[in-house]
């Protein structure tokens, strides 16, 4: 059911620093598919574990034009075309008066689009995972470091894994199945 | 720096245990549960009001000509201005790194989800027929109509949309590692669905981190303009109209800063016993209180000065019924509500200039209550006064509210408490992810 890519060997490590050079060491080493886990965000934690893949900025920037100018569109056409109504001679297209409206739209629909493709993302909602089996792993929202190997690593290989993350002194290492 | 953000010698795991703690193990207290039947019974008050409102429309309230706006307005005002701060305190404080800010979001940003939500009710059943209030959503309807676009009222509209739901999302996604915490150490099956449910499957990798901080920092960003934005809307209902006294390009900004300011009086009244009743002293220290105070001065002093500035507007103009308005507003038949406001708004705060005072909580709570009445006095003041005694005298008259008109002011108030009341039972107080971050950042024991 699960695919390789959710299994792996789970290591948890007791600081920051640690995790860091953990990440960096085995970066070195040539494993590329790795994550890490922490109770906070921590700078320059996700580069160090390789690409990050990160369109919020765009997905927000795109659907704020679209909400803006969608909104702006929609009054003119109820307003110009399907519902014109004169109000003492002032033109249909009243652009100052479709500001408001079109203002409040934009930064709606940025922050809705901002929304979704946080959580599209990062894979959410995800209830189930197979990380969640480990009864350690608890502690990655409170104060716990974790770095998995992912089983479909190149180079995963257990033997090898549990040699390499040895190295590192780890707290704890447990291999994460399905 | 002189006191530090964080009291006594705070870890990773005792700060994330303090917090979650409670919510999932500290036991109902006997203050908790008295406060919260209060606020369901003005909450039942508030369901009587509506109901019977419903049936019988407006005129329940003291509501005629020349006075159609009164305290259903003032407290739509009163209420959207109050969730201004904790917006302002979330956003603008995160985008410019002020870390004290971290203890304070969370119960800030529940506060504005609430009031929000509580002012939206009433324009909604100020309308007469509240049950056609969706005639106000732009859609393709069989009438063949389209809303008003260039009136304020739809401005309005979409100003409360838009900044009901992305308050919604902005405090829901601050949540959601929260909601992982919990959930994680939550040790009944009931507890664990419920909050497992709300935290998405959180796991906490780093890049997912990553894009959520990316988020969190852009919704900062849009949420600062907006609270702007929203009130000035707001405002704006006002001085789109020709009444002297509410036609005046000042508004938008002079409400913008009394919003600030009752919203800060609000956070502090909220704060002072939250921290007393949960025992939030290691994070809402001496410093966050003496800041809100200071915030809460500033905030003040600008609304002083468009005090000053409106006066001065309307004997500068020279438009006799700019000046007539004034003068009323002095000694008029609502002169006691002039001087009540300058008596909380503006006397009354200079107390804070005193650091004792800033420092004395009791007190503290005080003229924060005192701010919260007088900012609603302010919107009464603006709305009647320049009804009741406009350009023609033989359409003069007075308001007069209703038993009903109360019920509404206090059965809000009941509302509000009874949801703060809720999260403060089920949500945690304090974002302890940022919490945390801040444990790190000071070189707090790694675990």
């Amino acid at each position: 059911m699960n695919a390789p890519r959710e299994q792996g060997c789970l290591a948890q490590f007791a600081s920051v620093p640690a995790l860091m050079a953990a990440v960096r060491t085995l970066r070195a080493d040539g494993y590329t598919r790795l994550e890490a886990y922490t109770p906070f965000a921590v700078e320059g934690l996700a580069e160090a574990l390789g690409p990050v893949r990160n369109r919020i900025p765009l997905l927000m920037l795109l659907g704020g034009l679209l909400g803006g100018f969608g909104t702006l569109a929609l009054q003119w056409y109820a307003a110009v075309i399907d519902y014109p109504i004169d109000v003492g001679g002032r033109p249909n297209a009243s652009w100052p008066a479709f500001i408001p409206a079109a203002l409040e739209m934009t930064i709606l629909c940025a922050a809705l689009a901002g929304v979704v493709s946080m959580l599209v993302g990062n894979g959410l909602p995800r209830l189930n995972h197979p990380l969640f089996n480990s009864e350690r792993f608890e502690a990655a929202s409170r104060d716990g470091f974790f770095v998995l190997l992912r089983a479909d690593d190149p180079r995963y290989e257990i033997d090898r894994v549990l040699h390499d993350f040895e190295r590192l002194d780890p707290l704890h290492v447990e291999q994460v199945l399905p | 720096m002189t006191t530090p953000v964080l009291r006594g010698k705070p870890t990773l795991a005792s700060v994330t245990d303090q917090v979650s703690d409670i919510v999932l193990n500290r036991p109902t207290g006997r203050v908790w549960l008295l406060s919260f039947a209060l606020a369901l019974a003005l909450t039942a008050l508030l369901g009587a009001g509506i109901s019977y409102l419903l049936v019988e429309g407006v005129g329940i309230w003291g509501l005629d000509m020349p006075v159609a706006w009164a305290f259903a307005i003032a407290d739509y005002v009163w209420w959207i201005a109050i969730g201004m701060a904790g917006t302002f305190i979330s956003a603008a404080l995160y985008l410019a790194r002020q870390e004290w800010r971290t203890s304070l979001n969370r119960y800030a940003e529940a506060m504005t989800v609430f009031a929000v939500s509580v002012s939206g009710l009433f324009p909604i059943l100020h309308l007469g027929r509240p049950w056609f209030f969706y005639w106000l959503a732009p859609y393709p309807d069989r009438m063949g109509v389209w809303p008003q676009w260039r009136s304020s009222l739809l401005w309005d509209f979409f100003a409360i949309l838009a900044y009901l739901i992305v308050s919604i999302l902005y405090f829901y996604v601050g949540l959601i590692p929260d909601m992982a915490s919990l959930r994680d150490r939550a040790r009944t099956r009931g507890k664990q669905v419920f909050y497992g449910l709300l935290a998405l499957g959180w796991r906490g990798e780093a890049r997912h981190w990553a894009r959520f901080e990316t988020l969190s920092l852009l919704l900062a960003g849009l949420a600062v303009p907006l609270v702007f934005s929203v009130h000035s809307m707001v405002a704006l209902d006002f001085s789109e109209a020709l009444l002297p006294g509410w036609h005046s390009t000042i508004f938008p900004p002079f409400f913008v800063a009394g919003a600030l300011f009752s919203g800060f009086a609000m956070v502090l009244v909220l704060g002072i016993p939250l921290r007393r009743c949960y025992g939030l002293g290691d994070f809402i220290t001496e410093r966050h209180i003496d800041n809100l105070a200071k915030m809460m001065l500033a905030a003040g002093l600008f609304v002083d000065y468009s005090y000053l500035s409106e006066i001065f507007t309307a004997f500068y103009s020279g438009d006799p019924y700019d000046i007539a308005m004034t003068m009323h507003r002095f000694t008029g038949a609502y002169a006691w509500v002039f001087w009540t406001t300058i008596a909380c708004n503006v006397v009354a705060i200079q107390a804070l200039w005193w650091p004792r005072v800033r420092r004395h909580h009791g007190v503290l709570f005080v003229l924060g209550i005192v701010v919260l009445v007088g900012m609603w006095f302010e919107r009464f003041m603006l709305i009647v006064s320049s009804l009741y005694q406009d350009f023609l005298p033989s359409s003069w008259g007075m308001f007069y509210p209703t038993l009903w008109d109360l019920a509404f002011l206090f059965g809000s108030i009941g509302l509000f408490f009874t949801l703060f009341l809720l999260f403060v039972r089920w949500l945690p107080l304090v974002s302890m992810f940022e919490l945390r971050k801040l444990v790190h950042r000071h070189g707090g024991a790694p675990a």
